[in-house]
């Protein structure tokens, strides 16, 4: 009964995904459900399915099992039709950005405007500037994606979903690709998104960011969620949660990593 | 002297035929192109059948030599259905289903090589898979297959030389018409072998400009 109530008030619901590749338990059985306002954050070590988890959400994996609500909806995932309404309305942020090598900036954005949209070229361009100047790039418009940094180009990628009026943001480890110095303007856009509400799931490992904004904390390990609760109380630090355990080897790394310059790569990317 | 006023004299005649070669070439690298590219589409993404089909008639046309193939179609198949088209007609069509073997594989190699995430990214914005790959695999996609054309052109320009045996009046068979006239045979081959030379370069330089001509900035593979 409370499930039920879960997936009718929540804006976007995924129950009891599971999925296999090969006769490898890649997902076991794992449900997230996000409303206004959330801000659910994905933690767990690398091969653990977060990753797999958020692109089953807008079903870019097939799932084996489980079902997927969008306002209440139940999709159905054989429909393509179903599935475009599906992703339309979920923003995805990819790791490496995913941007469209041969297309500006602001063609990256005003593309599915046109495509999906059905907005005329001059009302997607507008559209896709606006959103640029959102995440603070207007004056980058005119750039192909080889020509911008990290930072830029996560930006665009997350103005691009954002054109699309999503209801719902996932985010798979978004500063993970970038340099450290790079990851400060990625953040801040995030950040600016939680603070008006956007609501999101995201796969990181931001530990400070995950404390001061996560309204809830799910750790996955081999393909479950093993924990889950409010940050303070999994992160507090007489806890005894798998959680801590894994940020507090995730802190060691990156005092060890401040003392020996040269390994400052294997420590940011991909822990 | 002789031999330059013999040159001379039959360099008109000859050179209509290149008009022929440069009808069998374009000709047929439009053919191939219009199949070839559905083709390399339904081998990356199409289903196991149509992938086996494409394979099939990829091996095929990629398997028999183009002569045999020329035989094959203009005294046999065309025959067999009755279908009376002029030799340089016949002739393009057979280099343009031979060509379009060949450039299937070229733009498989390209599109395979667009970063999957792209799709995915297309997918996420819920654009369906014909969009996503008309308007980002392709663009991309072509850009990179024009290299692997410029070859298919220089290769398909010479293989046009085979038609001659069907009596296609191209460069080849009009050289060879004058030279068993007149003897004059070095000079006129070497005459046919520079015009070959320089419709090849041509077509190259030509390619070489599209392709900077349509660079994205700032991007190379290996970046």
């Amino acid at each position: 009964m409370t499930n039920e109530n879960n997936i009718k008030n929540a804006l976007l619901s995924a129950q009891n995904i599971s999925v296999t590749l090969g006769n490898r338990l890649i997902l076991n059985d794992v449900s997230i459900s996000v409303g206004a306002g959330d801000l659910k954050v994905l933690i767990g070590p690398s091969g653990a399915g977060k990753s797999t988890f958020l692109q089953c959400i807008n079903q870019l994996i097939p799932t084996d099992s489980g079902s997927i609500y969008l306002e209440g909806e139940r999709i159905n995932m054989a429909n393509n039709a179903s599935l475009c309404h599906l992703r339309q309305n979920v923003g995805m942020i990819f790791q490496d950005f995913n941007l469209f090598d041969h297309l500006t900036a602001v063609e990256n954005i005003s593309l599915a405007l046109r495509k999906v949209r059905n907005l005329s070229k001059e009302d997607a361009n507008d559209r896709a500037r606006k959103e640029l100047n959102r995440v603070g790039l207007a004056n980058r418009a005119g750039l192909y994606p080889a020509q911008l940094s990290g930072g830029q180009k996560q930006r665009v990628a997350i103005a691009r979903a954002l054109a699309m009026d999503p209801k719902v943001l996932l985010l798979d480890e978004p500063t993970s690709a970038l340099d450290p110095e790079l990851v400060g303007e990625v953040l801040a856009v995030i950040n600016d998104l939680a603070a008006h509400g956007m609501p999101m799931i995201m796969a990181t490992h931001q530990m400070d960011f995950v404390r001061s904004l996560a309204t809830e904390v799910l750790f996955m390990e081999s393909g479950s969620i093993i924990e889950q609760d409010k940050p303070h109380v999994l992160l507090a630090s007489t806890s005894k949660s798998r959680t801590l355990d894994f940020c507090s080897k995730l802190n060691n790394l990156r005092q060890v990593a401040e003392h020996s310059p040269e390994i400052t790569c294997t420590a940011n990317s991909n822990t | 002297m002789q031999t330059i006023i013999t040159i001379l004299e039959n360099m008109p005649y000859i050179l209509m035929g290149s008009f022929i070669t440069l009808y069998l070439v374009i000709g047929a690298l439009f053919i191939g192109f219009i199949i070839g590219l559905p083709l390399a589409i339904g081998q990356v993404y199409g289903s196991r059948i149509t992938r086996l089909a494409i394979s099939l008639y990829v091996w095929f046309f990629r398997g028999v030599p183009i002569l045999l193939l020329l035989f094959l179609f203009y005294f046999g198949i065309f025959n067999l259905i009755s279908i009376n088209l002029d030799v340089a007609t016949v002739s393009c069509i057979v280099l343009g289903l031979a060509s379009s073997a060949y450039q299937s594989q070229i733009f498989r190699g390209s599109i395979q090589s667009i970063p999957y995430g792209q799709l995915k990214a297309g997918r996420a914005l819920g654009m369906t898979d014909s969009q996503s790959i008309r308007s980002i695999i392709l663009p991309q996609a072509l850009r990179l297959s024009i290299p692997g054309w410029s070859n298919e052109y220089s290769i398909l320009l010479k293989d046009s030389a085979l038609c001659f045996a069907l009596g296609a009046p191209d460069i080849m068979a009009r050289t060879h018409f004058v030279a068993s006239r007149t003897y004059e045979y070095l000079p006129l081959y070497i005459t046919a072998a520079f015009l070959y030379f320089l419709i090849t370069l041509a077509g190259v330089r030509l390619l070489r400009y599209l392709e900077r001509r349509f660079a994205i900035a700032g991007y190379t593979l290996s970046a």
